[in-house]
């Protein structure tokens, strides 16, 4: 019956992934449906943990249905800055110990499955909005809260409602300087940020092969701001190549049917592509890099799940090489796993960082959510490659937070404003 | 605790795309896993003196968008527990939407209610008949219907409430019924 369902023309990678996984498997769902899916894979971090373990103590249950499948994520706050989370990191660590579940200490959760544990066609639930980063390699990996997940660590079950589908069409190649964080910014700008609420984006089209697994991830990632469910990719050769480079084989191979129903479609033709920043206070309110250009900054931060990754990094490595950030403009860069730091290290780009004036930190949610490492006070301005730029989200209220691709960034640190990266590439 | 069917108080207007970072920063929420000290910080982005200002019994009613961003369950369990009994909006983010469900607090969406609706207005809520009430001259505006099961866990008083009384969860029941 599951074949049935796979070969079905009729169906969105959404609809076909949760028909095919859902208790039964046996009739193809559509839109507004109700169903239950089984979990191959959970995550939650030190902001979420602490409070789904609060929660799960309060049920009363005794353990979780799959330890091995449960993994809790120290990442936002690590190395803990005060005695405040050290104690939540601690109730974390003691509930691992406890239930004989996974813990992992110093690696963004997304970035950490992403390099460990996904496979396509994988069902993941993680309780960060982030988690819709899984897409990228052809799972159903969605975001839910702390309650949930409790339920979800001892049933090994949840309720998902099949979503309407947005159907996004990439096209040509990209000009030097643009980026896959400068097409989800445009298509953000485009749809506004609840344009994509409750909805599956499925990315496709020729354009789709200039994308790296990273590059992927970061649009998955990052497609979580326009209120996706779902933000996803088919496998193709490059997810085969990546999976075959980390000794994994898919779970199950999805693919939208070629008469599949789509509530919208998009086109987004790269070659057009200019870089992309949004401003202030609302991560739709994006314009070029050329309107926004010359905005004096007092923080550049490089890094995040959403763009924390290798190639980030190199890019980054390439505008900045020889050249010292601006007096006067904090640049802080954080990788996005202790792997990537590590490869870092290994190809000398965590020298060019240091030599350039930058900060090299640890790999944290740290700076992106005001948390430690590069918190913003009153009216400052910064420009900033994570994924979110809402009031108070870096620290002080008042605070200004612009957003832009990894080479914008880059490019605007070494002149302490906005600044177009084309012209340092 | 299971939630009263009625609900009366005086609304707190908010407009459009009211994000989890302005309900409660992530500094705050990541320190304390005490939902009374959560309270503390409900709606600081907009004003740090709301939970001051909050009455038990009043209620939210928000425009399009409400709780975006963050899959935080703090946020809702702030506005829960800085005595609010209810959210009203236009629409909500997905997860938000999700998370006040499964920790009890009822989220109704009214589209246009912002429309209807002025700061401080008395308002009724109706858990029976899923709509709300503009006391001032008893107009009533329907929510949009959610299923059947969302309604129960609501009535139940959230996830740990349903679980304590069911020993399993609403969702582990949907399975054996195969909906869709």
């Amino acid at each position: 019956m599951q074949q049935s369902i796979l070969n079905d023309d009729s169906l969105t990678f959404a609809e076909k992934i949760i028909s095919a996984r859902a208790e039964g498997g046996e009739k193809p769902l559509h839109p507004g449906d109700i169903t239950v899916l089984d979990a191959d894979l959970v995550m939650a971090q030190d902001s979420t943990g602490p409070l789904a373990i609060k929660v799960f103590n309060e049920m009363g249950v005794e353990k979780l249905w799959d330890p091995s499948r449960v993994h809790l994520v120290i990442d936002h706050t690590f190395p803990a800055s005060d005695e405040k989370v050290a104690n939540l990191h601690n109730l974390v660590r003691q509930f691992v110990k406890k239930m004989g579940c996974r813990l992992v200490e110093g690696s963004i959760s997304h970035q950490h499955l992403l390099e460990n544990h996904l496979v396509p066609g994988m069902v993941l639930f993680g309780a960060d909005s982030h988690t819709s980063q899984g897409g990228a390699l052809g799972a159903f990996a969605t975001g839910i809260g702390s309650s949930e997940m409790a339920g979800v660590w001892a049933s090994g079950k949840l309720w998902v409602r099949v979503p309407e589908s947005i159907k996004i069409n990439l096209l040509g190649s990209f000009r030097k300087g643009v980026s896959a964080r400068d097409v989800i910014a445009r298509f953000i700008g485009e749809v506004g940020e609840d344009g994509g609420n409750y909805k599956s984006l499925e990315w496709n089209g020729p354009g789709v092969r200039e994308l790296s697994i990273a590059s992927r991830a970061c649009i998955s990632n990052n497609s979580m701001e326009c209120g996706c469910k779902l933000s996803v990719f088919e496998p193709d050769t490059t997810t085969r190549e990546y999976l075959h480079t980390v000794n994994r084989a898919p779970l199950m191979e999805v693919y939208a049917g070629k008469k599949a129903t789509y509530k919208e479609e998009f086109e987004i033709d790269l070659e057009k592509l200019e870089p992309q920043v949004a401003q202030p206070g609302n991560v739709d309110k994006v314009k070029t890099v050329t309107e926004l250009q010359g905005q004096p900054l007092d923080q550049v931060f490089i890094g995040s799940s959403t763009n924390g990754r290798y190639e980030d990094l190199a890019v980054v490595a390439s505008i900045l090489k020889d050249h010292k950030v601006k007096a006067g403009t904090r640049c802080i860069i954080t990788p996005a796993s202790r792997a990537i730091f590590e490869q870092a290290i290994d190809t000398g780009l965590a020298e060019v960082f240091m030599k350039s004036g930058a900060v090299f930190t640890n790999a944290t949610c740290g700076a992106c959510v005001g948390t430690h490492l590069g918190a913003l006070g009153e009216n400052e301005i910064c420009i900033s490659s994570s994924p979110r730029n809402y009031v108070g989200r870096m620290g002080a209220t008042s605070a200004q937070i612009y957003l832009a691709s990894p080479a914008t960034c880059a490019a605007s640190a070494l002149e302490g404003k906005i600044a177009d990266p084309r012209e340092y590439l | 605790m299971t939630a009263t069917e009625v609900l009366q108080g005086r609304s707190w207007l908010w407009g459009d795309d009211v994000n989890t970072d302005i309900i409660i920063p992530f500094r705050f929420k990541a320190r304390t896993n005490d939902p009374v000290e959560m309270a503390k910080y409900c709606m600081y982005g907009f004003d740090p003196e709301f939970y001051k200002k909050v009455k038990k019994g009043d209620i939210f009613v928000a425009g399009k968008n409400f709780g975006g961003g963050s899959s935080r369950e703090q946020a809702p369990v702030a506005i829960k527990y800085s005595g609010v009994t209810a959210v009203v909006a236009e629409s909500f983010a997905r997860i938000f939407y999700r998370n006040s469900f499964a920790i009890g607090l009822p989220a109704l969406e009214v589209p246009g209610i912002t429309k209807e609706i002025e700061q401080f207005d008395e308002i009724e809520v109706n858990l029976v008949d899923w709509s709300v009430k503009r006391l001032k001259d008893g107009r009533v505006f329907p929510a949009l219907e959610v299923t059947g099961f969302l309604r129960e866990l609501l009535r139940e008083g959230g996830l740990v409430e349903y679980y304590k009384a069911h020993k399993s969860f609403p969702w582990e029941r949907l399975a054996a019924t195969t909906i869709g």
